[in-house]
């Protein structure tokens, strides 16, 4: 039906968006595998020469490479885990019949809208601060120590605030599939007797293996490259504790100006990400043809 | 006895809900509580409640003594602008996707989805080498750029995703009472459009805004928008709670506002239609 011109005409519109986004994608990233086979530091110019992998090498077998690789993972892991797990039954009450549910559902959703650098600085100092935070002074009702977050734990305290921020965004997707769930198929089950807790088991929870899913691949390509909320509380420290994949290569890159192994940094971080990315593109593709 | 077992069921749900979504939303509050105090009341311990003595003075020193207008201005122009841009060049790719695919069509969006994944340290030494060498660094033109390239997958996802709901019998309908394309764009597309144009510019607004990378990497003062400006609390030496909360404040409201507007939009955009 579609006659040649239109087809034209539709290529015609396409083009654009596909040359931008192709020059976006290929043009920094064969700049960072160039960078990466070079010596090459800002602060001594003039010097660059070719090193082949000796940046790889430097970069991989860097103490601070395994140290960010570990504190990376364990960032990922926990923020998903406690929002998944948080976010379930969240999901679950929002779905109840709750007078208000809008107002509630606008103050569940709204951490997701504030910026990065606002919740991790308000976190760390009205909150998380150990003489002065709101925290300290709970504990201090129940007669407890007040914890030095940023000291004692300072990890757990960035995966605190970074799970605030992402519970909204889990608690809000698994309650979109939620309402999408066949009312009559949980009807049928409670007319059959299933107990609340089969029905959960049998109906509830496989409906919303996809959206997990989802929500599990979607966080973890923001989550491993979180950056301000580091940036702003902890720069990373105290020593490595809090130095992720992204903020290390940062530190090399603007701080210490070595751009070639920061690129060789660079290109090992495209490559954690695209082991996440293979999988979310087929899901979505899988939806695509449906 | 259906009927007790529902009402004893909503009152136990609603308390449970209220109390969770007040406990989620109370970092906010105390941050809005905090920037109505003065930096003593904010500081105290035990801290008050609502019974302190309010001020606005907080918000008057913020614009004073650090220019806030001129960054809340920067953020408009960089994620009003940046939006806009990746709209214009984003509509005509999924209007065509959309009504006239092509067999290459599912693999050209996939495409376009992978460049979202790719994590923005990966290239941010080129980026930055390249920027410094054009002039770039801390420039609003720059910032616009870097963020529309950004966020433009996403953009052409949730057109796409909307405009594939247009039935397309209305075109044909349409198209058999002798409407010329540029007709049928304007009196037939575009009116059933204007909702998912909207709610995709809400979206990307809000992500332009709140981007936290590259504003913080590529800006420092001239250009920097409130994302940056809020980082420079970070500093050790300024414990000024009262100021940082009035600041912050100011910063995320309108965002919280649009944001509240465009809950239902932000699973579709967010998920690329996997979840609906």
């Amino acid at each position: 039906m579609a006659t040649q011109q239109t087809q034209l005409l539709a290529r015609t519109l396409l083009t654009p968006a596909v040359a931008l986004l192709f020059i976006w994608m290929i043009v920094p990233l064969a700049l960072t595998i160039y960078f990466a086979t070079l010596h090459y530091n800002l602060l001594d110019p003039g010097s660059e020469s070719f090193v082949g992998l000796e940046n790889f090498r430097y970069f991989l077998t860097d103490p601070a490479f395994l140290a960010s690789l570990q504190n990376t993972l364990v960032l990922v892991g926990s923020v998903l885990a406690i929002t998944i797990l948080l976010g379930v039954p969240l999901a679950l009450l929002l779905d109840q019949q709750v007078v208000g549910l809008s107002i509630v559902r606008l103050m569940v959703i709204a951490p997701f809208f504030v910026m990065p650098t606002v919740s991790a600085l308000v976190w760390k100092n009205l909150l998380m601060h150990p003489v002065s935070g709101l925290f300290a002074w709970i504990a201090h009702l129940f007669g407890l120590p007040a914890i030095d977050w940023f000291n004692d734990a300072p990890l757990f305290s960035v995966i605190l605030i970074i799970s605030w921020q992402w519970l909204p965004f889990a608690t809000l997707i698994l309650l979109t599939a939620l309402q999408s769930l066949d009312e009559e198929q949980k009807e049928a089950a409670e007319m059959d007797g299933a107990s609340a807790l089969s029905a959960f088991i049998y109906i509830t929870l496989p409906h919303l293996a996809r959206p997990i899913t989802v929500v599990i691949l979607i966080e973890t390509i923001f989550l491993l490259t979180v950056f301000a909320e580091i940036f702003v509380t902890t720069g990373g420290g105290p020593g490595l504790q809090t130095t992720n994949i992204a903020f290390l290569i940062y530190s090399q890159a603007l701080i210490q100006y070595d751009v070639g192994s920061a690129s060789a940094g660079g290109l090992v971080a495209v490559v954690l990400a695209n082991i996440v990315a293979f999988f979310l593109v087929r899901i979505v593709g899988r939806n695509l043809e449906a | 006895m259906a009927r007790m077992v529902t009402t004893r069921r909503k009152v136990i749900s609603t308390v449970a809900a209220w109390l969770v979504g007040f406990l989620i939303f109370f970092p906010i509050l105390w941050m809005v509580l905090a920037s109505f105090k003065t930096e003593l009341e904010a500081f105290a311990i035990p801290p008050s409640f609502l019974f302190f003595h309010w001020t606005t003075e907080n918000y008057a020193t913020v614009q004073e003594r650090s220019d806030y207008l001129h960054h809340a201005l920067n953020s408009i122009v960089i994620a009003g602008g940046s939006t806009l841009i990746a709209m214009l060049i984003a509509v005509p790719a999924a209007w065509s996707m959309a009504f006239s695919p092509t067999k290459r069509t599912k693999d050209i969006l996939l495409w376009m989805l992978s460049t979202k994944m790719m994590p923005p340290v990966g290239v941010l030494v080129p980026i930055y080498l390249i920027y410094r060498n054009f002039g770039l660094l801390d420039t609003r033109s720059g910032l616009i750029f870097i963020l529309c390239l950004g966020n433009l997958p996403i953009v052409i996802w949730m057109l796409f995703t909307y405009f594939k709901e247009i039935p397309k019998d209305i075109l044909e309908a349409a198209r058999m009472d002798g409407a010329t394309i540029g007709r049928e764009l304007i009196y037939v597309l575009t009116p059933m459009a204007v909702p998912g144009l909207a709610s995709t510019l809400l979206l990307n607004l809000i992500l332009a805004w709140n981007e936290a990378f590259w504003t913080l990497n590529l800006s420092t003062l001239e250009a920097a928008p409130l994302t940056v400006f809020i980082a420079s609390y970070s500093s050790p030496e300024g414990l000024f709670w009262a100021k940082l909360s009035a600041a912050s404040t100011l910063a995320i409201a309108p965002i919280l506002v649009l944001g509240w507007f465009s809950q239902r939009q932000l699973v579709r955009g967010l998920t690329f239609g996997a979840v609906k």
